[in-house]
């Protein structure tokens, strides 16, 4: 018996292991699918909100992103493609969720920045600025320089910029983003809904939005 | 399997510590496992810089997850700790290299998040203390070796 002793201390290591990996794998999916509730409930969020693509789109994608968070960055271009693929039936709306002061330093101000630039009707240009030079931005110090250098390449009043970055609208916008994604139960970055339903961890990926959003157009399709 | 023999009480509690030990790092790494293999890491939440760490392309190997890789060395830990305690001679020189590569890859990934991923993901930091520790633990193992 007591040779065998350790052999079964193993093996009941091994069995306690992989039940671990399996009542994680199952944990992981009832979480994500309790926070599938309609768009029309809870909280607006800042109005009028940021939409990309045909206003009247049968399909909503909303997401809550943070200009800082590598994966929103990986997610802007991946949308991209994914709006080229559904044209007008889809339309993309965009909420801020920075998660600032951690992990991200510089979220809030990117936010504001990008909010700053929606005032004068340049949303998503300073989007995609933001995403595109990421990297850069999210290792500098200081930030306002580059962000005042976007402004300008993308044909901003600086002045403007720069008053209405600190100002009640921007923080407004940014608190009501904030109070809608604590409704819906969002806790991180990028975090998608279509047309309300939430994109689930185990579906999390390009493909997985894909096929949100094609069971939300068949679902439309369906009398 | 006559190999095994009676050791001192010392150096038994020794590796029934380092098994404790090694059950935590298994834990942690199979949580960590999970959280990639869902996507739930590749998003970035308030409470940690892990989707930095764990999206970055030194989080996995091929298309296995490094987590993965750790949750297997966590096992190993423990199947050849609990095999030495025993008083089985040969898991000991393994147990001691097993653990001196994962020190070194420990170092390595501390590198990589303080100078190259700018993010540190606190599992992973728990598993670096798990086998820091480990290593103190075996260390002390050997040299109680020598002077007993």
């Amino acid at each position: 018996m007591k040779r065998s002793l350790p052999l079964l201390i193993i093996a009941a290591v091994l069995v306690a292991a992989v039940a671990l990996t399996w009542i994680l794998l199952r944990s992981s999916r009832p979480d994500q699918s309790s926070t599938n509730t309609s768009s029309s409930e809870g909280p607006n969020g800042a109005e009028p909100p940021h939409i990309r693509g045909n206003p009247k789109a049968t399909v909503t994608l909303e997401e809550f992103g943070d200009f800082e968070c590598p994966t929103c960055g990986t997610y802007a271009v991946e949308l991209k493609k994914i709006e080229a693929e559904f044209g007008d039936r889809l339309r993309v709306i965009f909420r801020e969720y920075p998660l600032y002061p951690t992990p991200h330093k510089h979220a809030l101000i990117a936010a504001q920045a990008a909010e700053a630039a929606g005032l004068q009707d340049r949303f998503w240009e300073m989007h995609d600025k933001l995403y595109e030079n990421q990297k850069a931005w999210s290792e500098a110090t200081d930030v306002m320089p580059m962000f005042i250098d976007y402004a300008r390449q993308i044909g901003l009043d600086i002045d403007r910029f720069g008053r209405e970055l600190n100002g009640e609208i921007v923080a407004t916008r940014i608190t009501q983003d904030g109070i809608r994604a604590h409704a819906r139960g969002v806790t991180g970055t990028p975090s998608f809904f279509v047309n309300g339903k939430a994109l689930d961890a185990a579906s999390f990926s390009p493909d997985g939005l894909r096929a949100l959003i094609n069971q939300s157009l068949r679902g439309n399709s369906t009398p | 399997m006559n190999e095994a023999e009676t050791k001192p009480r010392g150096i038994v509690w020794l590796y029934l510590i380092a098994a404790l030990l090694s059950l935590i790092g298994l834990a942690d790494s199979i949580y960590l496992t999970v959280e990639h293999l869902t996507g739930q890491t590749l998003r970035c939440t308030i409470i940690s810089g892990c989707s930095e760490v764990l999206s970055s392309p030194y989080s996995h190997v091929g298309n296995v997850p490094l987590a993965a890789l750790g949750a297997i060395a966590y096992f190993t830990v423990f199947d050849l700790s609990i095999l030495a305690a025993f008083g089985y001679r040969f898991a000991r020189p393994l147990v001691l290299a097993l653990l001196a590569l994962m020190f070194l890859m420990t170092l390595w990934l501390l590198y990589l998040q303080a100078f190259v991923i700018h993010h540190f993901c606190q599992y992973c930091l728990l598993s670096a203390a798990v086998t820091i520790t480990l290593t103190a633990v075996a260390l002390a193992g050997r040299s109680w070796k020598i002077t007993d």
